[in-house]
């Protein structure tokens, strides 16, 4: 073969050359661009950035104002969120749940089905799917268009950069926060983005905290948690912003999470220097808000929407029947959460949140409508429900289901936001951070990592609580 | 390749300023056909490269019809997103690359982009470049023609090079690169009815394109990449970007001499080489 011997001869004659001139390479392109732009591009006027653009610049990026805005900003978003979807959750969770639930079962009476196909098919896959619609579809529907207009306006490059000089100083790529960003729509998404660091340990360090930054499917658990138990205990009129608050709070946490647990792998396992880079600032563009409404609808909430059902249908039925098909005198589900009961009253928690999180690793959206159904099916039977059937629930019920029949104090629902941002990825994130890294270490860290943070964090809260006397 | 056509401005008529023209129906983009994800039984392959944030991914979605999302921010697309368009009688295949600002350097999102230029071989590559930031842009399209000379420019964004005060003369831009310049307003759809126009001629090859080489300040890197270029060439005479290829192996670009010694750079040269599905490159695809 001949072929080897254009390597030869390559690594020949690049012996001949001067040490720099990879660097004279990329030299004489940069002059052919320079030499060719400034002879293609004519100015007029005062040229450079309009002013409005280095004003706003000058606020949003600002050292401490930057910082201000940011919060403001995400505050506004989620208060938007939470108190504008209240209401038309109610509605479906009346029109699917309530009234759909019941003509459904109405419907199918006469067939006179076997009690196990219509309690499997009605009460556990209808009523979870119902619930998650009921759910999610709101809140997503308002906090995905307000989140892509402030994407389509140029507002997320602004917190990258902020939050670049963060990074540097944990030891970590500036563009970590751009992976970060797109980890607040989807983890595996924001994993995968992480193919724009060059840097194999940097990027490392983004794929193992890509976790910390709370996906979709997590939104809806943060945002009825702060509700329903933490905007509750303010007065009414400040309820939603209270409850905004708390799931702004939990965010920032898991900005701080990301940056010292990067801090800390900088500073041990993945040690070495950051890389310099250039983030460009693009123009802020007027949105265009029509098509942003309408794009945001259809490929986001939409979107996040069909996983959330098709994912809620088979975790509906396989609860269902793990609460119904009984062994040693107490269902599957009840020895389950039996056996989970001390390590979850160990983290402030309990049973049946840990079980309803290993049913959900395939997907973090059907959380709240496990609980739910656990804690009705397993607890002392005070609404008068079947085995493993979601009852018909408003938001003000769901919370006397949790206290009442779950037992849950303002401990339980506090560490469950919490556990919320610090547990293991989902199915998805996971074998995607296989995907991408090809390395079963590294998989297992970003797997197992957050989950230990989670048991620490939550075990510290429950435990400082409890000596405190707050639970 | 006889030179004996001028490139582009001679066959590529100014753009209608009006706006209304480009998205009047009796304007020939109404001979677009958006396919969506549809790319089956394609004529030509067409890639979309330019840096980051320059609008491939709204030039994508303008002309498949899909949704794919955008975003005012650099890094938003990492995976190739692939989509269908027919346009007069043909169909077309559009990949829509990762943005990056250079071919050079090593970090995944460049590699998937360069792999599929070099090893990939679209038809045409349309380069999406910012109006507003020229010179920056043109570090990657000089580093493009480098590798493939079938390239229209698409300058984006000209509506916000007006307003912050620049001007672009497309004709000049033609005529130095060599290749066809279509001015653009991708989000108002401005421009796509020429950009249409144009990558038809280049794929079928009416518009010669003639990409200037980049030639190196210092004498003996000039002649190295000559005498090696040389050296490939008499090896594969069908291979077209030798001088690139030189240039890569000089710096010892991995990628590149792995493709030497394995036979893939042989299999490019042979004249029947299939053309490799992005998808299968990059080993899956993602919604």
């Amino acid at each position: 073969m001949n072929q080897p011997s254009i390597i030869d001869e390559a690594t020949r004659l690049r012996g001949q050359l001067p040490d720099g001139f990879r660097d004279g390479i990329v030299e004489s392109l940069h002059n052919d661009a320079a030499r060719i732009a400034e002879t293609s591009v004519t100015e007029h006027g005062e040229g450079g950035r309009p002013t409005l653009d280095r004003l706003l610049d000058g606020a949003l990026t600002h050292r401490v104002w930057g910082f201000a805005v940011m919060g403001l900003l995400f505050f506004a978003v989620f208060w938007f969120t939470i108190s504008g979807a209240a209401g038309p959750s109610g509605l479906l969770s009346r029109l699917l749940v309530d009234y759909g639930h019941g003509q459904l079962h109405a419907l199918v009476a006469p067939l006179h089905a076997p009690q196990w196909v219509t309690g499997l098919l009605l009460d556990g896959v209808y009523l979870s799917t119902a619930w998650v619609v009921a759910v999610m579809l709101p809140p997503m529907a308002i906090f995905f268009p307000l989140f892509t207009l402030l994407e389509d306006f140029g507002y997320l490059p602004r917190v990258a950069f902020n939050l670049d000089r963060l990074f540097a100083k944990a030891g970590a790529h500036g563009k970590q926060s751009l992976s970060m960003m797109m980890g607040y729509g989807c983890n595996a998404a924001g994993v995968t983005a992480t193919r724009i660091i060059d840097s194999r340990r940097e990027r490392l360090i983004a794929i193992v905290t890509n976790n910390f930054s709370i996906c979709n499917g997590r939104w809806p658990t943060l945002i009825l948690m702060g509700t329903i138990f933490i905007g509750a205990l303010a007065p009414p009129a400040l309820a939603g912003v209270v409850a905004a608050a708390s799931v702004v709070t939990v965010a920032f946490l898991g900005v701080l999470v990301t940056l010292l647990v990067s801090w800390g792998l900088s500073r041990t396992v993945l040690r070495g220097h950051s890389s310099t880079y250039s983030l460009e600032l693009p123009p802020y563009r007027p949105p265009k808000v029509w098509r942003t409404l309408y794009t945001s609808l259809i490929d986001r909430t939409l979107k996040v929407l069909r996983r959330a059902v098709v994912m809620a249908a088979p975790a509906g039925a396989l609860v269902w029947t793990i609460s119904n098909v009984t062994v040693a005198d107490a269902s599957i589900a009840a020895h389950l959460v039996n056996a989970l009961d001390p390590l979850g009253w160990l983290l402030g928690l309990n049973g049946v949140i840990l079980l309803a999180y290993l049913v959900a690793i395939p997907a973090n959206e059907i959380i709240i409508p496990t609980i739910l159904m656990l804690t009705l099916t397993l607890g002392p039977n005070l609404f008068g429900a079947q085995q493993g059937v979601m009852l018909e629930l408003g938001t003000a019920q769901t919370h006397t289901v949790l206290v009442q029949a779950g037992g849950w104090t303002l401990l339980t629902a506090v560490n469950l936001m919490l556990f919320s941002l610090l547990h293991n990825p989902c199915s998805t994130t996971i074998l995607t951070i296989w995907s991408e890294t090809r390395s079963l270490k590294w998989t297992a860290v970003a797997t197992l990592l957050p989950i230990a943070l989670g048991f620490l964090v939550t075990g510290t809260t429950a435990t400082v609580a409890r000596l405190a006397g707050w639970a | 390749m006889p030179h004996t056509e001028l490139p582009t401005p001679s066959v590529n008529p100014a753009p209608p300023t009006d706006p209304v023209c480009g998205t009047c129906a009796l304007n020939h983009a109404s001979q677009l056909l958006s396919l969506g994800v549809d790319v089956s039984g394609h004529d030509h392959v067409v890639a979309l490269a330019g840096n980051p944030n320059t609008g491939k991914s709204t030039v994508f979605n303008a002309l498949t019809g899909l949704r794919q999302h955008v975003g005012n921010w650099p890094g938003k697309t990492v995976i190739g997103a692939e989509g269908g368009f027919g346009y007069r009688d043909r169909r077309y295949k559009l990949v829509d690359l990762p943005g990056t600002y250079s071919l050079l350097s090593t970090s995944e999102d460049e590699d998937v982009a360069r792999d599929f230029l070099v090893f990939g071989r679209p038809d045409v590559t349309v380069v999406v470049v910012d109006a507003t930031r020229l010179q920056r842009n043109l570090n990657l399209v000089l580093q493009i023609l480098q590798i493939t000379d079938r390239v229209v420019l698409a300058l984006n964004l000209v509506d916000e090079a007006r307003r912050h005060g620049l001007s672009v003369d497309e004709r000049h831009l033609a005529r130095e690169l060599g290749v066809p310049v279509v001015p653009m307003a991708a989000r108002s759809r401005q421009g796509v009815p020429d950009l249409l126009e144009t990558v038809e001629r280049v794929a079928l090859g009416t518009i010669a394109t003639r990409a200037r080489p980049v030639h190196h300040g210092d004498v003996r890197t000039e002649r190295a990449v000559s005498e090696l270029a040389h050296r490939i060439q008499r090896e594969y005479p069908e291979l077209t970007n030798t001088r690139w290829i030189a240039l890569r192996l000089l710096e010892g670009d991995p990628g590149i001499e792995r493709a030497v010694t394995d036979g893939t750079l042989g299999r490019l040269a042979a004249p029947a080489a299939s053309t490799e599905s992005f998808t299968d490159r990059s080993g899956k695809t993602h919604s």
